[in-house]
This record gives structure tokens, sequence and C-alpha cells, in this order.
């Protein structure tokens, strides 16, 4: 058995860890630390399990927020619409779940599903579906797997629901992004409603303690600790691929979603230039026009003096970053990644890059 | 009838000191004083536009702006703070963040009285996500009212762009309690971001008494002058509010200080775009001006450890000062980070003392004059000097380039007790200015301070095009600066930021404007 609990004091670690593994987008997780630290506060620790320490035909079903970080930032949560969501699509399936799972470690949906979990009595899984951020519901190892994202449910803070059947996961995507601009930007959606046995064979596992453990590398490595930095790299393997100072950032919106490019010059002074695309997330970073880091492996700007995880919302000029790719979660590497989330599933005519070993 | 009197007087209250300064014709400093920062603070001002006022003419002077950081001290120190009612307007929204969420233990116990989160508050439609629920602010009102609490905080979702329900609630708390309460509304002090904002205005209603102290010995010492004029105090970004206004808005003076000091500094400089380095005596801050205004932290902004939302500005601080201690150990050399502060007067090498400090070391190469004995410093060796003299020299580069957005070379104004540090030629600078009072550049920032007005709200690119959402925000945001007191044909777009909202489609924008002008 590999039960552990998350405590309160847990949450600033998967928060740092959480903006990290958002990749530049996700939404800042401040708002989720501080639902979660409240809901572990009111209701105790939450015990964390493996999905095969459960029953291989237990119900699990996930829970996340839906919306703009922007409108979240206004509209907190309730914290109802999540458990609501969770209830209804158990109505609808006519089972309970014996557990609930992030479909999303990195950014705020990290530390949502705990609260949610916290507040039902239920362990959460120790696993999620993307393990960063992605801005689409399809965009799952789920997807590569064949499982479907539908039925699925959609709950606002009111008592408004709905749930949805769907053919296919872009469809699952297309319906609850319409239903979320009519329900106010910032709602509780419940997908992908899974056996244990199917997590364990296609989720990717651990990513909870794995946010949680690349969190607290960051947070020694803001402690300035002898070592850090080195250890940060060797245990994530990632590599730094640049110094720079953010000179220029263009923001537009094109297609309905935001994209914007950063341009960073090399801070020791010479004249390599380092531009990184951005929608939502950071997905493709060239050094002199060369791609050097490509999704879905993760591309994550930290500030060079504090090694704080910086959201594409907060850069601005002049800020002085380190570059680091990250590899993604090694359940990716499976047939049909690079259609579902590679660079040209993001409209660039570009072929993946390997990061180095 | 203001033009017939253009003079101004600006003044400036720190911890330590009070100074004022009397700005005559095209910006000239007609005379300035520097005198100590009272308990009272009304003395200091008093005793500052003595000494500012002696002998000169005082019926060409129109105004005086104050600067100071008594509000921010408050907090810091948690000294003086009243304990205030919360109200937030949301419900059903936002439950799972109780309104004490995210502050320390002990302001907590200082400052929250009695909170409530009732139905009420907007999306950001502009619809309503619930009916205001009248009959849970008048339960809360009568609670605080009730338990001694002098003011109330109230913020709704999405206030800024639909402030309604505060405006609406204010009518409600003063129908239940009549004056007993006052009330800050949160559209009127922060951003966007619900959580941060009400924090802002928690702050905000627990400096009430703080901040009208400080007014009303703004306006008695300018009363006991005898001076006839409009009474101003300066805001975080440096532009200016009413003394009324600022007697109600105490939280938006919180960082005016170093604001203050380094838009003075290039103002008496005559530039509007250089970084500024002040160096003091135990540490160095360093700020860039763009267009005459400090660039701004886009980092969320701790105030005695609240998260809040404020722009603040984007200001680096480091261990180097005058009297930065320099130790000779195992062979080289250890500078810093500890000091020996402003005892550097007495206790440094150069006037007889046994410390060897950064001034010491600026004496024996020539970059200080007027300051102790050289032949005190004549024994200290070409290596340690070589070596102290090349470490200040990277430490004020590696400040400059940390605040420059790009290669492009820019003016470095050196300000404060320990400019000397600051050699002639710095790495990436074009130069090194000096410029004159700068002992009083607090004040003088104040003094040439400006009106100003912003909106910060979310536009739909899709419905109204990008265009003229645009023109609409800053449409809004100049008359926002006439409100403020700007003179219309002056008001110019001095910032515009677009934060395209990420995971929706829609083309939803954040517009963030500001528009400043001279006062009418």
């Amino acid at each position: 058995m590999t039960i552990t609990t998350l405590a309160a004091d847990d949450i600033e670690s998967l928060c740092v860890g959480a903006t990290l593994l958002g990749t530049g987008g996700g939404g800042d997780p401040y708002i989720a630390k501080l639902v979660a630290r409240q809901a572990l506060e009111q209701h105790g620790p939450v015990e964390v399990v493996s999905a095969s320490d459960l029953d291989r035909d237990a119900r699990v079903l996930t829970v996340a927020i839906i919306g703009a970080p922007t409108v979240i930032l206004e509209k907190v949560p309730a914290g109802t619409e999540f458990v609501k969501s969770v209830e209804a699509l158990s109505a609808y399936l006519g089972d309970e779940p014996a557990a609930i799972m992030p479909i999303e470690v990195g950014g705020l949906n990290t530390l949502l599903p705990i609260a949610t979990a916290a507040e039902m009595g239920l362990p959460v899984v120790n696993a999620d579906g993307m393990r960063r951020a992605f801005p689409q519901i399809e965009m799952t190892v789920f997807t590569l797997a064949g499982i479907p994202a539908g039925p699925m449910s959609v709950a606002d803070e009111k008592g408004n629901l709905c749930v949805f059947e769907t053919v296919n996961n872009q469809m699952a995507e297309t319906l609850a992004r319409t239903a979320v601009i009519q329900l106010g930007l910032a709602n509780a959606i419940s997908c992908y409603p899974m056996t244990a046995g199917q997590i364990a064979d296609h989720a990717i596992a651990d990513s909870l303690t794995y946010c949680r453990d690349v969190g607290q590398l960051l947070q020694s490595v803001q402690r300035i600790e002898e070592g850090a930095w080195d250890r940060f790299l060797a245990e994530t393997r990632s590599h730094r691929f640049f110094e720079g100072k953010v000179v220029d950032l263009d923001r537009r919106t094109t297609d309905g979603f935001a994209r914007s490019t950063l341009i960073l010059h090399d801070l020791a002074g010479s004249d390599r230039v380092m531009r990184i695309e951005v929608q939502n997330e950071n997905l493709i970073a060239y050094v002199d026009d060369e791609p050097v880091i490509t999704t879905p492996d993760l591309i994550c700007l930290l500030d060079h003096e504090t090694y704080e995880p910086l959201t594409t919302e907060a850069i601005a000029y002049g800020n002085r970053c380190h570059v680091v790719g990250m590899p993604c979660a090694p359940e990716w590497h499976q047939d049909g990644v690079v259609d579902l989330v590679g660079p040209v599933a993001f409209g660039y005519d570009l072929d993946p890059v390997e990061l180095p070993r | 009838m203001t033009d017939e009197r253009p003079h101004r007087i600006g003044i400036d209250v720190g911890g330590t000191n009070t100074d004022a300064v009397l700005i005559g014709d095209e910006g000239s400093v007609v005379a300035s004083v520097k005198v100590a920062t009272t308990t009272d603070p009304l003395d200091g001002i008093r005793a500052a536009l003595d000494g500012v006022l002696e002998g000169q003419d005082r019926s060409r002077i129109g105004r005086a702006m104050l600067g100071t950081t008594h509000p921010a001290n408050a907090i810091i120190q948690r000294r003086g703070l009243d304990r205030v009612g919360v109200l937030r307007l949301a419900a059903p929204s936002s439950l799972a963040v109780d309104c004490s969420a995210a502050w320390p233990q002990d302001l907590r116990d200082v400052v929250l009285g009695p909170t409530a989160i009732v139905e009420g508050g907007n999306e950001y439609t502009g619809a309503e996500i619930a009916p205001l629920d009248e009959d849970g602010i008048r339960r809360l009102a009568a609670e605080v009212a009730a338990a001694g609490c002098p003011a109330i905080a109230v913020s709704a979702a999405f206030s800024p762009a639909s402030p309604e329900h505060e405006l609406r609630a204010a009518e409600v708390i003063a129908a239940e309690v009549g004056q007993a309460l006052a009330v800050s509304l949160s559209h009127q002090v922060g951003a966007l971001g619900l959580i941060e904002r009400e924090n802002a205005t928690i702050l905000n209603a627990a400096l009430l008494s703080t901040s009208s102290a400080v007014v009303d010995g703004f306006r008695s010492a300018l009363a006991h002058h005898e001076l006839d004029v409009q009474a101003y105090l300066t805001q975080n970004d440096g532009t200016l509010m009413t003394a009324e206004e600022a007697e109600r808005h105490p939280v938006l003076t919180l960082a005016s200080g170093p604001t203050n000091s380094m838009r003075g500094a290039c103002a008496l400089a005559g530039v509007d775009d250089a970084i500024v380095i002040d160096v003091g005596g135990t540490s160095a801050d360093a700020g860039i001006l763009v267009d005459g205004f400090l660039r701004e932290s886009t980092a969320a902004v701790e105030v005695g450890g609240v998260r809040t939302n404020f722009r603040m500005p984007d200001i680096i601080s480091m261990g180097l000062g005058g009297g930065t201690i320099v130790r000779t150990e195992d062979g080289g050399l250890r500078i810093g980070p500890d000091s020996v502060g402003y005892a550097v007067s007495t206790e440094a090498r150069c006037v007889g003392g046994d410390t060897l400090t950064l001034s010491d070391v600026s004496l024996a190469i020539g970059r200080l004059e007027g300051f102790g004995d050289p032949a005190l410093v004549a024994d200290l060796g070409a290596d340690l000097l070589t070596e102290a003299t090349g470490w200040v020299d990277a430490q004020v580069a590696g400040l400059a380039d940390r605040m420059k957005s790009s290669r492009d070379e820019v003016p470095l104004l050196a300000v404060g007790g320990g400019a000397h540090l600051v050699a002639e030629r710095v790495d990436g600078i074009s130069e090194v200015i000096r410029p004159g009072h700068h002992g009083v550049a607090n004040a003088y920032g104040a003094g040439i301070a400006e009106a100003s007005g912003s909106v910060d709200k979310v536009y739909s690119y899709d419905v109204d095009g990008r265009d003229e959402s645009l023109d609409r925000a800053k449409a809004d945001a100049v008359d926002a600066a006439v409100r403020s007191g700007a003179e219309r044909d002056g008001v110019r777009i001095t910032n515009v930021v677009e934060i395209p909202m990420t995971y929706v489609p829609g083309g939803g924008c954040r517009v963030v404007v500001k528009a400043v002008g001279p006062l009418r």
C-alpha cells in the first residue's frame, strides 16, 4: 500500500510545483491554494491512494475548474459546484465514486480536487491525465488510450447543471466550453469517468506526489540551499536552456485564443536570442530560430533571482529569468501524441524536438 | 484662479525626517528644509513649513502636496490600526475562501472584526450573481457597530466593472447605523482580483483613523501658516489625490515614499527616462523611470504579510551603502552586507572611528569630498582599494543592468547620502547624473505631482472591436483624471496594458489604462 495523507502543510509545496507544471499557464494556483487549505482545515487531511490500491472496478471521478483564470480571480469558487458536478455525474452513471482524481496536475486544477475530496470524505488518486497544463479537455493520455471524456457534467455555484453525452473528446471540449461561456466562465467539470483499473493501466501515475516533490525541490532552490539547483535539474531531468531578459512581449488574440510571443536576450551579453511562442501555455522555445523545446515537453520560466515560477500573465518587459526545459511525463510517449499535443496540434508546422538526456 | 498662484509646497513626512520644499517658477527650488519627524506629524509639518516659508512671498503659493510613509509604517508596526468589519457581496460564489483566509494571525487579531459573505456581486458580463441580500447587510452592520468597530470594508465580485452593489450596500449600512461606521468600498481602492482587493479594502478601513490624523495635521499646519491653498497627497504611482480623497483612501498612499524620491530626482535632473539609484547608509534602492513614471512590478505585492493587488513601483534593494563594513579576512576582502548605518558619521575610520567602511574607501580613492580626514585613510593599500572599488562598481552595474529593459544605454541618477559610491562611469550607462537638491528629492517629487485616472476592465473584442474598446477605456481614464482635478486639454495616456483572457474564445481582454495631466 502506498497510502499517504495530504495536510494543510503540503499545500504550499504543491502550489509551487503546480505553478511550475502550469508551464506559463494553467491559472495562478493561489486561489486554489486558499480553497484547498480551508477545506483541509474544515474537513481534515485527505488520503492519497494509488489506483492499484483500489478495487479494479471501483468508480473514480475527476473534478476540475473550467473557465477563464481572469474571471476566477473575481468569481472565486463556492466549493459546492465541484461536489455538485461529481454528484450529478455519479447519479447519471448510477454508481458511487470511491475516489476523486485530478485531470490536470499543473496550475489551478492541481489543488481543487483535493478540496473536493476533503469535502466529500473521499481519497484522492495519485494520478492525472496531463502532468502539466493543457488548454483543452481532449488533450489527455486518456484520449490516446481511447477512453471517452463523456459522459461529463458541468455545474455552476447557483445550482445550474448539465450532463453531456458526446461522440468524441473534441466534441466534449466544444460542448463544455459553450456551456461555460453561458455559466459565467468559472465552473466545475467532471469528465472521463473511469474505473480504478482503467486508471492503473492508462493514467500518468504518481503525479500529485511528483508535483509536491518538484515543489519542494524548487523551494530548496528558493532558500538558496547548497546544491539545490543541480539537484532540481537532475531529479526532474531538466536542462537550463537560457538565462535571459524579456525585451519584447507581443500579446494578441487570434482565433479567439490568446497567443503571444516572448523575446529574451542573453543576460551574459552574447547575441543569442530566445523566442517563446505562447498560447495559454508556453509551447515552443527557439534559440536563434532553432527550436530547442517543444510541446508536450515543458517550457518553464523562473525568476532569475527568486526562482519563482512565472506565469504568462505576470511577465513584463525587463523580467530576468531562467528558461528550463523539463521532459513531459513518460506516459505521453505513445502513438498519436504528436497529433494530439505536439506543435502541429497548436497550428505550428514543426516536428517536435527531443530534449537532451 | 490658480494660474496666478503657480508656486507649490512639497512636503515629505518620512520615518526619520520631514522635508519641505518651495517650488517656484518653472520648477525652480526657491527654498528647502529638513527637520526631524515628530510623534504627532503635525509638529514636524509645522516646523518644516516654518523653515521653508521664512522670508518668502506666500501670495503666489496655490497648492501644497504631502507625501507620507505614516500609513505604511502603521501597518508594518501594527500600530494605530482600527478593528473593522468585513462584508463580501459575492455569495453563493467565493464561499470556499473566507474573508480572513490570507491574513497572518497577528494582523488578523488586530484588524478583523465581524465578517460576512452575503448574496450579491456581478458576473464578468455585468449580470448579477444574485440579488443583493440587504437583510444580511443590515445584520452585519448592526453587529459591527455593536462590536465597537469604527469602519467596515465592503467588496463585491467584479465591482471594478460593476460598482452598483457596493454603492447600494453603503446606503443600506448608512440607513441602518447612521454615521457610526465609516465605509470603504473596494472598487475605489483596488483592481481586479477579489481576494487581493478585499484585503486592500480591509487595510484601508483599518487605516482611516491614522489617515485622518495625518490629513488633519497637514490642514491645520497649512491653516496655522495662513496658507489658503489646495491640499493634496501623493499616491503609489506618484500622482495626486485631494486631501479629502486621501483621508478616505489611505491605502493608495502606501508606496509613495520611494516613488516621490525617484520621480523628484529625475525632475530635478530634467530627464524623463533614467535609472535611479538611491544609496543610503545601509542599502541601495534602484528603480527605472519611463516617461517620468516608475516602472511598476507585475508581481503580487504583500503589505505587512497580506497579499494585495496594487501596482507598486518595481524597486530592487541591496546591501550597499556608505556605512557598509569592509573586513579583511583570509587574505581577501569581505564587504557587507552589514553596515554601521547612520553611525557612519562617528564610526567610520575617516572620522576617527574604528570601522572600515565603504565611505573610507570612497574618500581614499577621491570619490568622496567634504567628509572625514583623508590622512586617516592614507594607510589603505592599493590592492585593498582596487578590490573594494571593483566590488562596488560591479554591484552598481549589476543593479543598473537588472533595471534595464533593453540594451540601449540610459542615464543613471545617483542620489542619497551614499551616492559617492557610484563611479563617474558605469557599464551600460550613458552618463551618471547627480542632481542638485537631491536631499529633498522626496518633497520635490510630491510638489511636482500631477492628477491621474485609471480604468481596469474586461472588454469583449469580438463584440465591440479592439479599437473601439481601447478608445472607450482611454476616454474613461481621461474622464477619471479630469474628475481627480486634471486639466482636460493637458491629459495624456501614460499606460495601456492589454491582457487577453486565456482559455476562452470570444476575444475577452482585460484592459488597464492610466491617464495623467497637470492640475487645473
